[in-house]
């Protein structure tokens, strides 16, 4: 259900950028979604290709998810470590003086059009 | 053959709602109207502790409640008892509500003459922190039987807002909930969040919440408080 108010967002999104570069026809769409985003790939890969065949410019367009590897810095040690497997809690330090650094983006990365329609 | 084009975007897939909710705040603050994004999981006591917030505000200002709600109206039937202005939200299906669903609701709803509109958020603690309302600020309310390990599983939810409400602390004795340890865990991710424990049943509490909102919503508008 989250997933399908994202994917909403994204087309909107796509489809004002269409228009902004007088885009008539989009192929493809690339997002970038952050390990720990909240946003599942292969949900949101099932509600976008569920909600591209209702589209006019984005009909049927095709969605390329690259993943963004989730990394949390830690203040104390200075190190950086995978957030999945470690959590709020530096594997090295154990402190809990932590911050991420990546891996809560949900990114429109490219858009790739056709000109003829 | 087509001729293909590229477009070099990277861009966020909230930005655009992220700039409506910017927008919308402004014409608030014109306005002078307070919003407040009140969120929770299902069953924490949101409608009650609204009404519990109503009855101890409204001889003090003008009070309004938008409730969202994939679909059915119990909410606001609960809400116009009270004598507050209600106004039911049906996000169709969505988990969550956007800044272009909070507009649409508020321009029905006529928020000229109001202080205060609370948005009762859709019953989740995952999608409705992704999207920024429009809000002034984000409460969130964890009840006690959900137990104090929620700050943890649900960063973002802590992280976005400005005040936690920790209801049903009348069945502390029943249940292991540390009320510390959320504390604790709640500040880890966010350490300038408000906490307010209460009961609305029982009314424990609701004075120093109500306290805190209405100073809140002085400020908005611009009046001295202290």
């Amino acid at each position: 259900m989250h997933e399908l108010g994202v994917v909403f967002h994204c087309i909107k999104e796509v489809n004002r950028i269409a228009a902004e570069n007088n885009i008539k026809r989009v192929n493809a769409v690339v997002v970038e979604i952050g390990e720990v985003s909240t946003v599942i790939p292969y949900l949101f890969e099932d509600c976008w290709n569920w909600a591209v065949k209702k589209e006019t410019v984005l009909k049927d367009a095709a969605i390329k998810i690259e993943k963004i590897d989730a990394v949390t810095h830690c203040e104390n040690c200075g190190d950086n470590y995978p957030t999945v497997e470690y959590g709020k809690t530096c594997p090295y330090c154990k402190s809990e003086n932590t911050y991420l650094v990546t891996g809560n983006e949900i990114i429109i990365k490219q858009i790739e059009a056709s000109d003829d329609e | 053959m087509d001729k293909i084009r590229i477009i070099e975007v990277k861009q966020s897939v909230f930005a655009d709602n992220n700039a409506q909710a910017d927008e919308l705040r402004k014409e608030l603050k014109n306005q002078k109207t307070f919003l407040l994004n009140l969120m929770s999981s299902p069953g924490s006591g949101k409608t009650m502790t609204l009404k519990g917030i109503i009855e101890r505000l409204k001889g003090k200002m003008k009070i309004g409640v938008m409730e969202a709600d994939i679909d059915s109206d119990v909410d606001a039937k609960a809400i116009a008892e009270t004598g507050a202005r209600a106004i039911q939200l049906h996000t169709g299906g969505m988990c969550h509500l956007d800044a272009y669903m909070t507009r649409q609701g508020l321009t029905e709803f006529g928020t000229n003459d109001l202080d205060l509109v609370v948005l009762e958020n859709v019953g989740n603690l995952v999608c409705p922190a992704e999207f920024d309302t429009g809000a002034v600020k984000n409460a969130v309310i964890l009840s006690v039987p959900e137990g104090h390990d929620k700050p943890l599983k649900y960063p973002l939810m802590f992280e976005v807002c400005d005040a936690m409400i920790i209801n049903k602390i009348d069945v502390l004795p029943y249940f292991d909930f540390d009320i510390e340890k959320v504390r604790e865990y709640a500040r880890m991710r966010n350490p300038k969040l408000k906490i307010f424990p209460i009961s609305a049943k029982t009314g424990e509490g609701m004075d120093e919440l109500c306290r805190w909102l209405e100073n809140e919503v002085r400020k908005w508008q611009g009046e001295l408080v202290f």
